[in-house]
C-alpha cells in the first residue's frame, strides 16, 4: 500500500490515514474533526476551482483546503 | 470544589446537530439574546418549567472540541467551569456518532454530569443505523434519551431527565480515559502533584489540568502561571519531557496521542451491541446525490449565482413594501409632530432630530427581516456552507473566506444593497482576522442609499451612458474592496489564514418556527440599538446642521426682502401668499431637517410673486447651512479638498452624508440654493450642475470614487461597533474616508494632467 498525500488523491479514491504531521492549532482542529489514524475516508470531491477538497469519512462530509490536506498522510486502497 | 447552581442547565453539542432547534423547541418564546461579556459570541438563555421548578437553559455555542483555539470553545468551556451549571445536556447527532461524542468525552473528563439528548435517530434509521441508546447510556454511566427535536419528539423524557439531575445535585466526578503506556504514568503522577498542593483544584479536576498540561493548553497553563508559578512551570517540564520524548519515539506530539485515544475510547464504546449498521455506510444518500449537482465544476458556479441572485431579489423586492409603510408612518409622525409643538428650536429637535433620524434607521427593520430570513434559511438547509467550499480559492487569494461572499453581495454587491445588513451577515464568519477585514470592506459596495446621488451625478454628466458606468462602478467597487482587504491582510491583520476544515452538513429543510426565531432575534437587536445610540448621533448630526443659525442683521434682510414682494403682490393672491409667507419664513428662521426633505410650500395662486418667495427662503436656507458648524467645517476643509476638487457645498454634503447616503442630494440642493429636493427629484439639482462651468465630468467622477469609498454611514458605523469593538468602527470611518481622498484625488489629478478635464 502506498502512501500518499491527501492532497495527491483523485477523486472517488478510498483511503486509511497513516499519519497526521501537523501541530498546534492546525493539528488540533484536523483531529477534533475525526482525522486520526486508522480512519478511512473517501474523497468525494473537489470545489470548482480545484480547492478545497470534500472528503467522507465517519458519516459526515469535511472540506479542507489544500495547503491543510498537506498535512495527511494517508495509504490509498487500490481498487 | 465549587458547588454548582442550582437549576442551571447548560447545552453543549457540535455545530450542526439541532442544537438551537432543541433549544427553541424547549423554551418556546421565552428566551433571551445577549453576548457574552466583551465578546461577540452569542449567548442565548431561555427557561423551561419541569415538575413546577423554573430551570434556566443556557445555549452554549456550537463546537467540536473543548480546546482553548476558538473563541467559541473557549467561551463554552470558560461557562462550565464558572458559572458551574448543575447539569450539561449534550445534543448528539446520531446519524454522526463518533465524531459528536468526541465532545461528549470531553464533557465527562471534566466531570460535570452529563444527559445525551441522541438526536435525529429517524434520520439515523432511515440510514439503517441502528443505535442502542440503553446499552450506550450504561457504558457512559448516564441516561440517553433518543429523540427528534424538529418534532419534539422525545422532548418529555429529555426534560424529565434533566430535571431528575436537577433535583439530586451530585458533585462532579470526571470520566478517566487511559491515554497508552507514555502519557498515563505521567498523567498519574501530575495529579498527584496537582492533588497534594490543591492546584486550581477549587474548580477544576486535578487530572483534567494535568491532561491540559499536556496539551500544552495556553489558558489553563496561564491561570496555573497565575496561582502557583513554581509547580506550573514544573508541570510544563514535565510535559515538555513527554513531548520530546514522543517526538523522538514515536515522531508524534502528546496532543495527537490524546485525540488518537479518545477517538480509540469512542470506538471501543461503539463495538459490539451498541451501533448496528444494517446496509453500507458509504452508499449515496439524497443529500450527496444533491452536492453533485449543487457543487458541479460546471453547474455549481451557475446554480450558486441565480441563488445568490434569488436571495438579494427577495430581500429587495419584497422588503419595499413594509419599507414603504414604514416611511410613511414616520412622516406621518413628523407631520403630526409639526402640527402639534410650538415652532422653536424644540420642535426642529424632536420633528428633525428625533423623528427623522431614529426613523431613518428604522425604516430598516423590514429590509433587515427580510434579509436574516433568506440568510437563515441558506444557512439552515446547509447551502451556506457549500457557498464556502465553491469560493474560498477565491476569496482566500484577498486573505478573506469563502463565507465572505453574503457579506459583500448583501451590502451592495449586486448595486442596490445595504450595508447595514451586510455588516451583520458577517456573523457566518467564524475567524475574526478574515471577519475584521470584510465588515470594514463591505461598505465599499455600491448600497441603495448611495445609487441615487450616483444616478443624479450621472445624468448630469454622463448622459447615455448610464448602464455603462454603473457597470463599471459595481466593477470598482469589487476591486476596491478585495483589495483592501488584501492590503489589510498583509499589514494590521496579518496572519496566518484560519483553518478552513468546514464541515458540509447534510441538507434539511428548516423548520419555519425556527427560521422566525431567529430572524426575530436579530431583528429586535438592532432595534434596540436605534433607539439609543442611533438616537444621540443623529441628535448631533441636526445640531450640526443647525446651529448657530444666521445672525439677526442677516435674517433682517431676507425678511424685508419678503415683505417688499407681499407688498408689491396683488390683492387676490395676498392672502394665500401671506400664509404661504408666513410659514415659509418661520420655517426659514429655524433649522431645518437636515434628514428629510421638507415639501415645498406651494399653495395655489401667485406662481409668479410665490416663486420669488420660494427663492429668497432657498438663498436664506443656504446661507444658514453655510454658517452653520457643518458648513463651515465644509469651508475649512476646502484647504484639503481642492486637491479633489470639491468645494464647499460638495463637503458638506458629503459630511451629512455620513448619517446615511442619500441626504447628500438634499443638502446640495439647499446649498445650491435649489429648496430641498427629496429622492426622485433629483433632476433640478442634476441640470444646475450640468450648466455649472466649475464642474466636469472629471471632477463628477472623482466625486464618484469619493462616494464610493468614504466613511459608511452611522448605522453601518454602529453595526461593525456592535459586530466587533468600538475601534475598528471609529477606523472604519476614518480609514474609508482617508482612502477615498487618496483614490479621488488620484482620480482628479491624473485626469487633470491627462487633459481629461
Amino acid at each position: 500500500m502506498a502512501v500518499v498525500l491527501l492532497r495527491e488523491m483523485a477523486k472517488g479514491q478510498t483511503g486509511t490515514i497513516h499519519r497526521v504531521t501537523a501541530s498546534g492549532e492546525i493539528g488540533r482542529r484536523i483531529r477534533d474533526m475525526g482525522l486520526v489514524p486508522g480512519t478511512r475516508f473517501k474523497v468525494q470531491g473537489r470545489a470548482p476551482l480545484k480547492d478545497p477538497v470534500a472528503i467522507r469519512l465517519r458519516n459526515f462530509t469535511l472540506t479542507l483546503r489544500n495547503s491543510e490536506s498537506d498535512f495527511i498522510e494517508a495509504e490509498v486502497e487500490e481498487v | 470544589m465549587d458547588h454548582p447552581r442550582e437549576n442551571l442547565i447548560a447545552l453543549a453539542g457540535n455545530p450542526n446537530c439541532g442544537k438551537t432547534t432543541l433549544f427553541n423547541a424547549i423554551t418556546g418564546a421565552r428566551q433571551h439574546v445577549g453576548n457574552y461579556p466583551g465578546i461577540t459570541v452569542e449567548k442565548k438563555e431561555g427557561y423551561c418549567q419541569v415538575n413546577g421548578r423554573q430551570i434556566q437553559l443556557v445555549d452554549l455555542p456550537g463546537t467540536y472540541s473543548l480546546t482553548a483555539y476558538s473563541l467559541e470553545e473557549l467561551v463554552a468551556r470558560n461557562f462550565l467551569i464558572q458559572d458551574r451549571p448543575c447539569a450539561v445536556i449534550n445534543i448528539v447527532d446520531s446519524s454522526n456518532l463518533e465524531r459528536n461524542l468526541y465532545l461528549t468525552v470531553q464533557l465527562l473528563e471534566l466531570g460535570i454530569p452529563v444527559l445525551i439528548a441522541l438526536n435525529m435517530v429517524d434520520m439515523a434509521t432511515a440510514r439503517g443505523v441502528e443505535i442502542n441508546s440503553e446499552e450506550l447510556g450504561r457504558r457512559l454511566r448516564l441516561r440517553v434519551i433518543p429523540m427528534v427535536a424538529r418534532t419534539g419528539s422525545g422532548k418529555a423524557e429529555l426534560l424529565e431527565a434533566a430535571a431528575q439531575l436537577v433535583e439530586k445535585v451530585t458533585d462532579w466526578e470526571p470520566l478517566y480515559i487511559s491515554y497508552g503506556p507514555d502519557i498515563d504514568p505521567v498523567l498519574d503522577s501530575m495529579e498527584a502533584q496537582i492533588r497534594a498542593a490543591a492546584f486550581l483544584t477549587d474548580s477544576l479536576p486535578a487530572r483534567w489540568t494535568a491532561l491540559k498540561y499536556l496539551e500544552a493548553d495556553e489558558e489553563v497553563i496561564r491561570k496555573g502561571k497565575d496561582k502557583d508559578a513554581t509547580l506550573s512551570s514544573k508541570l510544563e517540564e514535565v510535559a515538555g519531557q513527554v513531548s520530546k520524548h514522543l517526538q523522538k519515539t514515536l515522531d508524534s506530539y502528546p496532543e495527537a496521542i490524546i485525540a488518537d485515544h479518545r477517538y480509540g475510547f469512542i470506538s471501543a464504546l461503539l463495538k459490539e451491541g451498541v451501533v448496528k449498521q444494517s446496509h453500507k455506510a458509504d452508499r449515496l444518500y439524497l443529500s450527496d446525490q444533491l452536492d453533485r449537482v449543487l457543487t458541479n465544476r460546471f453547474f455549481g458556479p451557475v446554480i450558486m449565482m441565480l441563488i445568490i441572485y434569488a436571495v438579494y431579489k427577495f430581500t429587495f423586492t419584497y422588503s419595499k413594501v413594509p419599507v414603504g409603510w414604514l416611511e410613511a408612518g414616520f412622516s406621518e409622525l413628523g407631520r403630526f409632530a409639526d402640527s402639534s409643538l410650538p415652532p422653536g428650536p424644540f420642535k426642529s429637535l424632536i420633528v428633525s432630530g428625533v423623528i427623522d433620524g431614529v426613523g431613518g434607521v428604522l425604516g430598516f427593520v423590514p429590509l433587515i427581516v427580510f434579509m436574516f430570513f433568506a440568510i437563515a434559511f441558506l444557512e439552515d438547509t446547509g447551502y451556506l456552507a457549500r457557498v464556502a467550499y465553491m469560493l474560498d480559492r477565491v476569496f482566500r487569494t484577498f486573505g478573506l473566506h469563502g463565507s465572505s461572499v453574503m457579506a459583500y453581495i448583501i451590502s451592495g454587491g449586486i448595486a442596490g444593497g445595504c450595508a447595514v445588513p451586510g455588516v451583520l451577515a458577517t456573523r457566518t464568519l467564524r475567524s475574526s482576522r478574515e471577519r475584521i477585514a470584510t465588515l470594514i470592506t463591505a461598505p465599499f459596495m455600491n448600497c441603495g442609499a448611495k445609487l441615487p446621488v450616483f444616478a443624479m451625478l450621472i445624468a448630469a454628466f454622463f448622459r447615455e451612458k448610464e448602464a455603462q458606468v454603473m457597470f463599471l462602478l459595481t466593477i470598482l467597487s469589487w476591486v476596491a474592496a478585495l483589495l483592501i482587504a488584501k492590503l489589510f491582510r498583509s499589514t494590521i491583520l496579518r496572519g496566518p489564514s484560519t483553518p478552513f476544515l468546514l464541515e458540509l452538513p447534510p441538507y434539511r429543510l428548516p423548520t419555519f418556527r425556527g427560521l422566525l426565531i431567529h430572524t426575530w432575534e436579530r431583528a429586535w437587536q438592532y432595534v434596540r440599538k436605534a433607539g439609543t445610540i442611533i438616537l444621540a448621533i443623529s441628535i448631533i448630526f441636526w445640531a450640526l446642521m443647525s446651529f448657530p443659525g444666521l445672525p439677526e442683521t442677516e435674517r433682517k434682510i431676507y425678511d424685508e426682502e419678503r415683505a417688499s414682494i407681499l407688498a408689491v403682490a396683488s390683492q387676490g393672491v395676498k392672502e394665500p401668499l401671506l400664509n404661504a409667507g408666513a410659514s415659509a419664513g418661520g420655517e426659514a428662521t429655524q433649522p431645518k431637517s437636515p434628514f428629510k426633505p421638507q415639501a415645498a410650500v406651494n399653495p395655489a395662486g401667485g406662481s409668479g410673486s410665490l416663486a420669488s418667495l420660494q427663492e429668497i427662503d432657498n438663498e436664506e436656507a443656504q446661507a444658514a447651512l453655510k454658517n452653520s458648524i457643518a458648513g463651515r467645517i465644509g469651508s475649512g476643509l476646502t484647504l484639503i479638498t481642492s486637491v479633489n476638487g470639491f468645494d464647499w457645498r460638495t463637503n458638506v454634503a458629503l459630511l451629512s452624508g455620513i448619517a446615511a447616503k442619500e441626504i447628500i442630494i438634499s443638502t446640495m440642493g439647499t446649498a445650491y440654493s435649489l429648496g430641498r429636493t427629496g429622492r426622485g427629484e433629483q433632476i433640478p439639482l442634476s441640470r444646475r450642475l450640468a450648466a455649472d462651468s466649475s464642474w466636469s465630468p472629471l471632477k463628477a467622477f472623482a466625486l464618484i470614487i469619493f462616494i464610493m469609498l468614504y466613511a459608511p454611514c452611522l448605522p453601518t458605523v454602529t453595526c461593525i461597533i456592535r459586530e466587533s469593538t468600538w475601534r475598528w468602527g471609529l477606523f472604519s470611518m476614518c480609514f474609508n474616508t482617508l482612502t477615498a481622498f487618496i483614490v479621488s484625488a488620484l482620480v482628479y489629478r491624473g485626469g487633470l494632467w491627462l487633459g481629461l478635464g
